[in-house]
């Protein structure tokens, strides 16, 4: 009885962790480029591992055979200089190893040529703008109304409640599959940084500066970020929520909204 | 006070201490320095962690439970510049006024005054910074890194944060000259400079780090000053100034800066291993070069802070490839540490085991580190928990417990007794496992997309924040026990001249406790350079 009562105390304690997933590592993401940065992060962290099972292996191995206790007398060698050249070139060649694919990937991520779609990114204290270059769209995306209210000091509202606690916006930013999306991003005040995990890209938003990035998804779906340079008292409550669509869907949500959200109805906001 | 100078002059003859609170208050003797620098260091070591005890309690569970987001934010920034400039460079500079003349033979500082000065500037420096946290618009709450514009949103505490990071620039500079002017000058006959100890060649190459990077930073912060209250834009768009000029001179700073607070720790580590592997130093020169060649690729590889900010490709990959480059160096230090050991006669006292921690979970650091390197997956991991993770992996398990192991270490030098061997095994064991709980769990934070420096954060991000907010309780608790360890130092058993049984140079062959003056004249030669009989 007690045991049942123990594990239901357990069972509810990780109760939250039921409805989201215990996240461990970098998302692989829908854009080629996310898949390649995956690959890269997974190449040389394993990599990481190979050369910590050698190291600590002869460390803990040399904790256990060669301590005092067990009678053992230390060796008097203090240098050699063929180990020293060994164990300079070895972690050379590593480094050529994973530098060659890095930098290809590095190529790529920062070629913005031939886009097919370009929106501006203007970054506020705090919310982001989002202003389709050849369409009449431009509108701000914030925070959503419910996380808006769960986020004050002691709400009283439960954040497990809340769907998306904050990584929820009023306004997505809608783009279609497989097209491959430029993105202008600048700043109306201080520095900010656009990032969705999924699309491996992260950039910051200067005033006075607009930075380009890219990316081209290739499935339809919601993907979350956030506000990644701290940016004042409300860096924490500036999402980015952007929506892949099927083409013909953008063309449609494109045809309604460039009437509505014409930008200097926006601006006015 | 001329009650207190003229004890100075009275006891010039037998070379004892000034009575009162003069003997602090106008101190020259390398000593009474080095434990005041010691004692702040720890002072704010608490302060800045009860700082981080704000932080983690606010991040226990989503939503804000204690704190407003601004308030948050201040302790972030706090907790940051405390930490940096309060607890870790302090705590060096005392190690290193303590032992650099003890460790070659000198019998101060070359330059007793300024040393004087260049601690009882940190006092005044850290009551400014403190005093902004009950200034209208509160304490600095942009970031240790001070990122303009943001930072020029400071309220009132803004001018004070500049002069404290001013004030804190120039006793830094002043320790480093004293250092540089100290082991240059200072060593005793026969001690060439590859024959001294590893401590003192991390400090000397610390000391031109700082001496080269610390006006650097007084210029980025003199010019936010300006463009915020002279009408200057160094760093303002509006009037033809670029906000990431700022983080390229803060970073040309603040890379070298993260040396600063790992290579004396190096220093240490290759002091305690020896002893307690009853060894010598395998690599002795190499390690010298090793630590030179990581002072020099410190200064051409700042830019791989800001990977995000939009650079051109080329740079990117410049600043990539010369990032990768440090782990060679770094990787020499490490696989010689483990040379060290390798058949050695090792036993585990306190100090060597902080310093077998240091080893291990500062590579692990190192790993992150060149993970970091790769610059597409920095993207990825840029200004998320996960370089949160690394930087404390390096500082907390890195600096912190280098600087705990030489603590400990040197402790029954000071005192003259052996502290509790039992108490320093458990506040190793907890800072330990408590350290993992807490700094672990956030990479996996970061990799799954928690940004950094936010007040409250989106629920699948939960389990894992609950346990690194209990392990820093656990953490923070624990190093009560350290203060327990120092109130008991003097109770307990006599300590040796040579305290450990494996122990080597000179600062072994003065007297346990270490007397007021030592080496008055030069010890013998012989002596300085032979580091195991």
């Amino acid at each position: 009885m007690l045991r049942k009562s123990l594990w239901g105390l357990l069972a509810l304690s990780f109760s939250g962790a039921a409805s989201a997933d215990w996240g461990l590592n970098m998302p692989k993401g829908v854009t080629e480029l996310s898949v390649e940065t995956y690959n890269l992060h997974m190449m040389i962290f394993w990599w990481c591992v190979a050369i910590g099972v050698v190291v600590f292996g002869v460390m803990i191995y040399s904790l256990f055979a060669h301590r005092k206790s067990k009678g053992a007398k230390p060796a008097d060698f203090s240098h050699s200089t063929v180990a020293e050249v060994i164990w300079t070139a070895i972690p050379v060649v590593i480094l050529m190893v994973i530098a060659i694919p890095v930098a290809e990937t590095m190529v790529k991520l920062e070629d913005t040529r031939n886009p097919d779609i370009s929106i501006v990114v203007t970054a506020y204290q705090w919310r982001w703008h989002y202003k389709y270059q050849d369409e009449d769209i431009a509108f701000y995306s914030s925070l959503a109304k419910p996380s808006l209210d769960a986020r004050r000091k002691q709400s009283g509202i439960d954040p497990f409640a809340v769907d998306n606690y904050l990584l929820e916006v009023d306004r997505r930013l809608v783009v279609p599959r497989d097209a491959k999306v430029r993105l202008l991003i600048t700043s109306n005040d201080v520095v900010h940084s656009w990032w969705v995990p999924d699309f491996a890209i992260k950039k910051d938003a200067v005033p006075g500066i607009v930075n380009e990035t890219w990316f081209t998804p290739t499935e339809v779906g919601v993907y979350r970020g956030q506000c990644t340079e701290l940016c004042g008292k409300d860096h924490g409550y500036m999402p980015v929520v952007v929506e892949v669509v099927e083409p013909e869907a953008y063309t449609a949500w494109v045809d309604t909204h460039r009437e509505a959200d014409a930008p200097q109805v926006a601006d006015a906001q | 006070m001329s009650t207190a100078a003229a004890d100075v002059i009275d006891s010039h003859d037998d070379h004892g201490p000034a009575k009162g609170i003069g003997r602090w208050l106008f101190a020259t003797n390398h000593k009474d320095i080095g434990t005041m620098y010691l004692i702040f260091s720890l002072t704010m070591f608490f302060i800045g962690g009860s700082m981080a005890m704000v932080i983690r309690s606010e991040l226990a569970v989503p939503g804000l439970q204690f704190v407003h987001p601004e308030f948050f934010n201040q302790m972030t920034t706090m907790h940051a510049l405390i930490m940096v400039f309060g607890a870790v460079m302090p705590a060096f500079v005392g190690l290193a006024n303590w032992m650099i003349p003890m460790m070659i033979g000198a019998p101060d500082m070359a330059l007793p005054r300024m040393n004087n000065w260049s601690f009882w500037i940190l006092p005044v420096a850290f009551g400014i910074l403190l005093s902004t946290l009950f200034m209208p618009g509160g304490a600095p709450a942009g970031g240790w890194t001070m990122y303009p514009p943001l930072i020029l949103q400071t309220g009132d505490a803004f001018p004070f944060l500049i002069f404290s990071v001013h004030l804190m620039g120039i006793s830094s500079i002043m320790g480093a000259i004293n250092v540089i002017v100290t082991i240059i000058n200072m060593r005793a006959p026969d001690m060439t400079l590859l024959k001294m100890p590893m401590f003192v060649w991390t400090w000397l190459i610390t000391a031109y780090l700082l001496i080269a990077v610390m006006p650097v930073l007084a210029g980025a912060v003199t010019m936010l000053l300006t463009d915020q209250f002279f009408g200057t834009s160094f760093f303002l768009a509006a009037g033809g100034g670029d906000p990431v000029m700022f983080q390229h001179i803060f970073w040309f700073f603040g890379h070298p800066e993260v040396y600063i607070m790992i290579l004396p720790a190096f220093g240490v580590v290759s002091e305690i291993i020896p002893t307690f592997s009853r060894k010598p130093l395998f690599g002795h020169d190499s390690m010298v070069y090793a630590a030179s060649c990581i002072a020099f690729l410190s200064f051409i590889v700042w830019a791989h802070h800001m990977f995000t900010v939009g650079m051109p490709l080329t740079g990117q990959l410049f600043f990539m490839f010369a990032t990768m480059l440090i782990a060679v160096p770094t990787g020499v230090k490490v696989f010689n540490w483990v040379a060290t050991m390798w058949r050695g006669s090792m036993t585990f006292e306190t100090p060597m085991l902080f310093a077998l921690a240091f080893v291990f979970l500062f590579t692990i650091g190192g790993f992150s580190g060149l993970m970091l390197a790769a610059a597409p997956a920095d993207i990825q991991y840029h200004d998320t928990y996960f370089v949160v993770a690394h930087f404390h992996y390096v500082l907390v398990p890195g600096s912190v417990f280098a600087i705990m192991a030489g603590a400990y270490y040197w402790l029954p030098k000071w005192t003259g007794h052996m502290y509790s061997e039992r108490l320093g095994k458990l506040h190793f064991w907890l800072s330990t496992i408590f350290v993992n709980v807490t700094f672990f769990p956030m990479h996996f934070l970061g990799l799954a997309g928690m940004p950094r420096r936010i007040p409250d954060y989106s629920t699948q991000f939960t389990d894992f924040n609950t346990i690194a907010s209990i392990g820093a309780i656990g953490f923070g608790v624990s190093q009560l026990i350290f203060v327990w360890v120092l109130l008991t130092a003097w109770k307990g058993a006599k300590a040796t001249d040579r305290v450990w049984e494996g122990s080597h140079g000179l600062e072994w062959t003065v007297p346990s406790p270490a007397p007021y003056h030592t080496f008055t004249t030069p010890p013998k030669a012989r002596i300085a350079s032979e580091s195991f009989e």
